[in-house]
This record gives structure tokens, sequence and C-alpha cells, in this order.
């Protein structure tokens, strides 16, 4: 019994500390900046939406767990003084089985009706509003650096994204690396960027600002460097700022500085006031073997990607729905 | 002459970094002290005679569990350097190509080098007790199986220090696998590694259906099996049909790396995505594989610490076999961005959210287990208790994962690296951690420290929550996995820094085990046949158990009918008569699976590096070994009846 001085002194220890560093802990979860749950367009939002709306499906079934689990194993310690019952050979209810085989069912069936919709609503390759004109911009992971090309203005830039507000933007997105994934987390999720196929994702910012961006997936040595802005301005500051990309005639992008650009290397922001016509697809579509219905999307997504490149007034985004499908291999 | 020397001297073993001049003087120095141990106390005849060459399972087992262990010490190590150089991106204690090999060898090794032989090793010791069998149906192929695994883990470790480690990730993706993105030799190790270890896994798995289906003792029908036992056999299904897809998948990695062949290549027909399709078809249900043991463990232990029957005895049973069916149908939310398009990512939303339904019953039965129970908080059981709610957010934040449009906003970001490590930390290493408690007084006939083993038991758990809870936060805000730097205005230090602290209080947690295991070693009571009043078959035989395990074949009538047999007895009722006696027949050891795992060893070697005059070799010895294997008749003895009688004899007098 003499003990017990020292047990209490190493109890104290351990939950001042438990204190301390919970309380540390606390408050940098409360002001750490979660980009996710601070959207800035209606995909991040609407994404937000069903994160709380699934959270709250599971805590359903979560939160009582974590209570009755501390309420039973408490009750039911094994201790002389305790006067809870002891049943050695209950081991058999119809009716408890029932229920939790039930309430999960039904909160499984809730929760997948509701992804359901939202993977349709959602299907990163459907506009965003079919009455607005997208913006394009083609996008291209390298080894290791960005290159979005901005096919109606003819501008290009590395590491930065300039982006009007309110308006929709639709991302073209190939690489010329090991697969990358673009993401906005402000805007809303990411899409891959893949060798041999372009991918489709839309996206909008709502509101002037400059949002994080990153390359997600793992591609090799300075993946980690792949960061940058997305200045989302009002629309007149865009045309001022593509205007001014556009008269800076020393920097152009062309063939051969694209064939410096593709080699591994870091770099910093960069613009060009010009590339050469048709470069996406000729990346996208590098490994499609001529005559032959490859892998990577059917020759067939190939051209009507190239259809899109030159014929960007059409309104038809329609076949962009189905696009996605195509282009994903083993078609 | 001599320049060349050092020119292959210095691409051959990796060099550079006095990190890795440091592991290098430590692994020789630990050889030289092994081999001057066991030469200056003679023991290499017993090394080799009693455990190199055994077949006996208890022995293998225990060989599994040291590998894990060291492999577990091992993949920790690289996580505690990762953690360290993400805390402090700034002093760049790792470049990225080094970090990006730490990760990849990290995850190689904690899931298959770590997991895989921990688990298997409770099988072996586990299994043909519980089932009142004398060994597994193929004692000989058991033994092989060890030894592809220890030999494969070996291979990849060797990376470490020769030719230089792989570095595209644990799931090793091409085109950043590929040739084109990747012409060193440390791929060829991960595929060599994992292929060579990987047969003996596919191995193991048949032997334990066939061990399970076919060696059951009389009266022990299926609905009466252990939970564990069940568990192993859902387990085992599993294993057969899924190993055999990642042999295939590395097999033509490695012949577009080799070969030249265009499986997975971008150019000229390949395509990647099948890979990711194939390796995920593997992956998702290996993440069952190694959880479900872990239930059947948490089952014994939650059954025999409450004093009460396991609630729900059919529908757990039910529930794991429909979780093994359901694990083949949900890969592809590993990869939902990837443009399958909304039918595709909608239904395998719905399958992925489907598996929570039975892993939520299998709480709530534990949960009715200690109900009305009498809980009593040995270590084994305080991992248990340590799993149940750790394990329920881990699912749920896996829940949400499944969900596959929110998906795009957690996707590679770090909210998937704290679930996942939440569900195989709090799920597979705590129920291994309670099983390795719970059987250790079976394997080695003493209990482990429990002062020792509670302060490791709140290190683990503290540690795991300082650890993984910021990175929850961390995904939220934006950061990426596998990224080695990052700016300070992504605002992503202070928690890092944070999680960090709760990595290294686990690194203090595994010493604190060591420290445990050593102090247990020297100083323990030997304890009787049933140390923890259970309730299965394993604790009717000696701890440990004889070679033999059981000296008459037990006769089963109910569930836990050791629990049944105590019952009985406490009121009075004699035990059913004896049988007499009989010779029992038993598999002699064998030095082929030794033998024949090193052959593959070199062959492996030979094909990492494309030298012929070392695979060809190998090759011939692998196929040597199995002539050798199929034209020994004289593979088993008997043990006759006076032996039997004196061993039992000792035993009863020991204890």
């Amino acid at each position: 019994m003499d003990k017990k001085p020292r047990s209490l002194r190493t109890l104290i220890a351990v939950v001042v500390t438990l204190v301390t560093l919970g309380a540390l802990i606390w408050g940098m979860f409360f002001t750490a900046d979660y980009l996710v749950l601070d959207p800035k367009g209606p995909i991040g939002e609407a994404q937000k939406d069903l994160i709380i709306i699934s959270t709250v499906l599971c805590s359903i079934v979560i939160v009582p767990v974590l209570i009755l689990t501390a309420i039973i194993v408490w009750r039911y310690r094994d201790n002389p003084k305790r006067k809870a019952a002891y049943k050695p050979n209950w081991h058999d209810s119809t009716i408890l089985e029932t229920i939790w085989w039930g309430v999960p069912i039904l909160i499984i069936v809730v929760l997948a009706a509701v992804t359901a919709r939202y993977t349709y609503a959602l299907e990163p390759s459907k506009p965003i509003d079919a009455n607005q004109k997208p913006l394009t911009i083609q996008v291209v992971s390298l080894d290791w650096k960005w290159l979005f090309m901005y096919p109606e203005e003819g501008i290009a830039t590395v590491n930065t994204l300039t982006i009007p507000e309110d308006v929709p933007v639709r991302f073209q997105l190939s690489a010329d690396s090991p697969m990358n994934s673009f993401w906005i987390p402000q805007l809303g999720g990411q899409i891959y960027a893949m060798s041999g196929m372009s991918m489709t994702l839309y996206l909008k910012a709502d509101e002037v600002g400059t949002y994080f961006g990153s390359g997600a997936n793992f591609t090799g040595e300075h993946f980690g460097k792949m960061t940058f802005d997305v200045h989302a301005v009002t629309g007149d500051d865009y045309q001022k700022w593509v205007d001014k990309v556009k008269e800076n005639k020393g920097s152009t992008l062309t063939e051969a500085s694209y064939a410096d650009l593709a080699k591994p290397g870091v770099m910093g922001e960069t613009e060009f006031s010009s590339f050469p016509e048709g470069l996406y697809d000729k990346i996208a579509f590098k490994y499609v073997v001529d005559g032959q219905s490859s892998h990577h999307g059917s020759s067939g997504t190939a051209d009507e990607t190239k259809k899109d490149g030159t014929d960007m007034d059409m309104p038809g985004m329609s076949h962009d729905s189905h696009q996605m499908g195509e282009s994903h291999p083993g078609h | 002459m001599l320049d060349s020397i050092k020119d292959f001297a210095s691409w051959f073993f990796v060099t550079g970094d006095p990190l890795i001049y440091g592991a290098d003087v430590s692994i020789v120095l630990a050889s030289a002290a092994i081999i001057g141990v066991l030469t200056y106390f003679k023991k290499w005849t017993w090394l080799w005679k009693n455990w190199l060459t055994t077949v006996d399972h208890k022995k293998i087992g225990i060989m599994y569990i040291l590998a894990a262990l060291l492999m577990l010490f091992r993949g920790g190590v690289d996580a505690l350097m990762m953690r360290t150089q993400i805390a402090l991106p700034d002093i760049k204690f790792l470049h990225p190509e080094h970090y990006n090999q730490v990760f990849t060898t990290h995850g190689t090794v904690m899931i298959l080098f770590m997991a895989m032989p921990l688990m298997f090793g409770l099988f072996n010791i586990i299994v043909p007790l519980q089932i009142g069998a004398r060994d597994v149906a193929f004692p000989f192929l058991n033994a092989l199986s060890f030894w592809l695994f220890f030999m494969g883990a070996m291979l990849f470790n060797l990376s470490f220090v020769i030719g230089g480690s792989p570095d595209a990730g644990w799931t090793s993706y091409p085109p950043l696998a590929g040739l084109m993105h990747n012409p060193g030799v440390g791929e060829n190790f991960y595929i060599w590694g994992i292929q060579i270890s990987g047969i003996g896994s596919l191995a193991t798995g048949i032997n334990f259906l066939v061990t399970l289906i076919k060696m059951r003792a009389p009266g022990m029908t299926l609905m009466k099996m252990p939970m564990f036992s069940w568990s192993v056999f859902a387990t085992c299904i599993i294993i057969v049909l899924a190993f055999p897809i990642l042999t295939v998948t590395l097999a033509l990695l490695f012949l577009d790396r080799f070969g030249g062949a265009h499986f997975f290549t971008l150019d000229l027909g390949g395509n990647p995505m099948m890979y990711i399709n194939l390796f995920w078809m593997w992956g998702h249900p290996e993440v069952y594989i190694v959880i479900l043991p872990a239930f059947g463990i948490f089952s014994e232990v939650v059954a025999t610490f409450s004093r009460k029957r396991l609630f729900g005895y059919k529908s757990m049973v039910f529930a794991m076999l429909v979780i093994s069916v359901l694990s083949f149908f949900t890969w592809l939310h590993h990869f939902f961005t990837m443009g399958s398009g909304a039918d595709i990512n909608a239904f395998f939303a719905i399958t992925t959210m489907l598996i929570a339904i039975p892993t939520g019953v299998k709480i709530f039965n534990w949960l009715f287990t200690m109900y009305q129970g009498r809980i009593r908080f040995e270590l084994p059981m305080m991992w248990t208790i340590a799993f149940i709610p750790c394990f329920v957010v881990g699912g749920m934040t896996g829940v949400l994962l499944s969900v596959a449009p929110a998906d795009f906003q957690f996707h590679n970001s770090y909210f998937l690296i704290a679930h996942f490590h939440q569900v195989l930390i709090g799920g597979v290493v705590f129920g291994y951690f309670a099983g390795l408690y719970y059987w250790w007084p079976k394997m080695f006939g003493f209990k482990l420290d429990h002062t020792l083993g509670k302060w490791a038991f709140w290190f683990w758990n503290i540690g795991f929550y300082v650890c993984f809870m910021p990175q929850y936060s961390l995904g939220l805000m934006g950061m990426t996995r596998r990224i080695s730097e990052y700016s300070w205005d992504t605002g992503w230090a202070p928690l890092n820094f944070i999680s960090t602290i709760g990595a290294f209080l686990m690194g203090i947690a595994f010493i604190l085990q060591v420290a445990q295991i050593v102090k247990s070693v020297f100083k323990h009571k030997k304890v009787s046949n049933d140390p923890w009043d259970a309730r299965t078959l394993e604790w009717t035989t000696a701890s440990p158990a004889p070679e033999y395990n059981f000296a008459v074949i037990p006769r089963v009538r109910a569930v836990d009918d050791w629990w049944e047999t105590k019952e009985r007895r406490a009121k009075g009722i004699a035990d059913d008569p004896q049988p007499e006696l009989e010779p029992i027949h038993m598999p002699k050891n064998s030095a082929i699976p030794i033998i024949m795992s090193v052959c593959w060893f070199v062959a492996g070697f030979g094909f990492v590096f494309g030298w012929w005059w070392f695979y060809v070799p190998g090759l011939i010895g692998v196929a040597l070994c199995m002539i050798a294997r199929s034209f020994s008749y004289d593979t088993d003895y008997y043990i006759p009846v006076d032996e039997i009688k004196r061993t039992e004899a000792a035993i009863r007098g020991s204890v």
C-alpha cells in the first residue's frame, strides 16, 4: 500500500503531460488552414457538403459504439466490489443481432444513395454550367514542373495559373512524365494527368484569391517541388494579364525549347507569349500508334480532342462526358 | 584493371551517404558478433539440426516471428527517418532521392516482410494446436515457405547496401517503375524480393487451408472450430486467390524491364493502368489478408479475458466470409481519380462501403462478449480494448474515403495516410501484439513482464494518436503523401512536428517491448498448460508443447471444448477414459528447404543484375533440390511409446 503515493505522482505527471500535449495539439488543430473545408468554388463546395454528410451518417453508429465501449469496459471489469451481472454462457440474441446487422445496412443504403447521386453530379468531365462558355486550359505534367497552355489566348505558363473568377475552367490534362495528379484543394478534387491520354476536369473559382495547387501523385525525385499558385482574378484583370504576357515577345515556347523544358529538372514560374499549335495533342497522343486502335484512348478520341482544340467556339461540350470513358485504357 | 574494379565497386555498392556507411559498419559488426558467439559456444550443429532444417511448425513459427520483429525494426527506423525529414524539412536530413527510397522500403517491408511473417508465425504456432493436430498438412512445404520468405526478405534488404534501393513507392507504379524512368537495379530487387517470398506466401495459404479442412481433431466440425482458426481459413482463401495475381503482375513487370516486353510501358501498346488494376486486385485483398487473423485473435482474447463465450459465433463466421468475398470487389477505390467514369466509380464506392457492415457487426459482437462478462486487464486484453475505438475511427475514415466524389479531395493526401495507418496499426499491429502476448506462454512457457508491457502499451497508444491524428488535419490542409520538402507558408510545419513526436514515442515503445522480452527471458516464472484460464485446445497441452503436440489426439464435443471440459471437471464429472498411447508418426527434418531457398536467392540476385552466370546456376540448384526431394523416400519416422511416456512424465514433473 505504501506504493500508492508514488503511483499517484506518476499518474499526475502523466495527466499533466497529456493535458499540455492535448492543449497544444488542440490549438494547432484550430489555427490550421483547412483548404479542403474552405472551398472557393462550386465543385469544392459540393465535395465539402458530401464530406460533412458522410461524417454525420457514420457518426450515427460510431459515437454510440465509442460510448458503449467505455461503459462496458468500465462496468464489467473484474473487480470484487462490482455489482454488475455475470452471465458466462449468454452468447446469442436474435434481436440484438438483427439490430446490429440492420442499422449499419440502413445507414450504408442511405450513404450509397447519396454517393451515387453525387458521383454522377460531380463527374469531373461534366461541364459546370451549360450556359456559360468555359475557358480551356491544357495542363501537362513534366518532370518536375507543370506546363499550362491557354489555347484560346495562345499563351503558356509554367508553375503558375491565372484564371478569371466566375468562369468555369475546363482543364485538359496529360503528362510527359510518370503519372501525376492535378489538385487545387480549394477549387475541388484532383484528377490524374497521365501520359498517352487526355483527361478533363471542370473547376470554377467563385472568388478572387490565390489558391494552392500541387502535383499530388509521386513522379520521382523532385515531385515535391511541383506546387503552383492559382490566381483567380476579375475578368478585367485577367484580360490585362493576358495582354501583358502576350506583349513579352522575348519568351516564346517553341518545339525546341519544349524539348528542353521536358527534361527532368526543377524550375520557378515562367510565362510564354506563345506556344506551338497542337503541342498538347502531340504530347497527349505521342504514344498512340497510327492506324491502330491502341490502348490509350482510341484514335477516335484523339481526333475528337483535336477537334476541340481547333473548334473552341463550338458550344457542344457534350462529347466531353463520353470522352472520359473512351480515353480510359482497355477500350 | 584497378580502376575498373574501383568503378564496379562504386556502382555495385551504395556509396556517398554517411547513414549508409554507418549501417554497413553495424551490419558487419552484428554478423561478426553472431558468427563469433555461435562458434565460441559451439552452437553451429545445434542451430542447423534444431532450427535451420526443422519442419516443426512451432519452431518455424518462432523463426517467422523473430524475422518479423527484425523487419519491424527496419521498417520503423525508415519511418523515423522520414518523420525527421518531414518535421524539419529545412535541415535536409534526407535528400529527396534518399527519401523516396526510404518510403518505398518502409511500405514494402512493413506489409510484406513484417505483417505477413508475423501473421504466418502466429498461424504456424497456433493453428495445429488449436485444432488438435500434430503438424500442418505439409510440414516440408511449410519449411520451404518460411525459407523462401526469409531469402526474399534478405534479397530485398540487400538493396540497401548493394545496387541501390527501389524508389518508386511500395506500389511501384509504372511508368515510374518501368525502364524508361527507372533504369537502376532497385526495382529489380523489389520485384525479386517480393516474388520469391510471394511463392512462400501462396504455399502457406494452400498449406493451412488443407490443414484446416483435413486435420481437425475428431468431433471438431467446422462450426465448432475456434474463431482464430476460422479467421485463418478465411484469410487463406483470400491468399490462394489473390497472390497468384501479384506473382503474374510482377512477372510481367519484370519481363518489361528485363526482356524488353511492353505490358506496362507507355510506348508500343503497353498499358500502365493495367498494372495498377492488377496490383490492387491483389493489394486490396492483401489488406484483408492481414486484418482477418487479427479479428480472429481479438475474438479469442475477448472471450478468454471476459470469461464468457464469444457472442454471436455464427454471425462472426458469416461476417468474416462475407468480408473475404467482398474484398475482391473493391480494388478500384484506390484510383477513383483516374477517370473511370461515374458508373464504375459508383459501383466500387458502394462495394467498398458494404464491407463496413460485416466489420461493424464484428465490433458489436466483441462488445457484447464483454457485456456481462468479467474483464481482466491482462496485456492481450489491453491491446484488444485499445483496438476497438482505434479501429472504429479508422474504419469510419475508411467509409469517408469510399465516398467516391469526396475521395477526389482525400486521395493522395495525408488524410489517406492517417486512415490506413490507423487501420493497419490500430487493427493489424495491435491485433498481432495481442496475439503475441496471449500465446507467448504457449510458445516459451513463461509470460512476458507485465509492468514493462504496460509502459510499452501506453507509449504505443499515446504515440499512435499523437502521430496520426495531426495527419488527418494535414490531409485536409492539402498536404500530399511522399513529399520530402515543403515551404513554410503551407502552414504544415507545426502539425508535422507534433506528428513526428508521436512517431518517436512509438519508437520508444518498441524499445520497451524489446526490453520486456529480454527481461522476461532472464527473469520469469514457469507457467502451466493454461496460464490464462482459457477456452480452446491449445491450452490443453504443455507450454511449450512437445514436438508431437498431443500425446493422444483430443476428441472435441463443443465450441470452446477446453472450457467445457473444465466446467465438467468442476462439477465432478470425470473425463472420458484416454485411449492407449500409440507410436506417433512424425515428419523428418530436411535441409532441402533452406538450400533450395538459397538457390532462389542466388537466382534472384542474378536476375536483379542480369547476370546469367548467377541465375542459371541458381535455377539449376532449384531444379536439383526438387529432383532430390522427389526421390527421397526417407522422410518420416515414429516416436515410440516409451519415449512419449518419458516426455509426458518430464512435462508433468517440470511444472
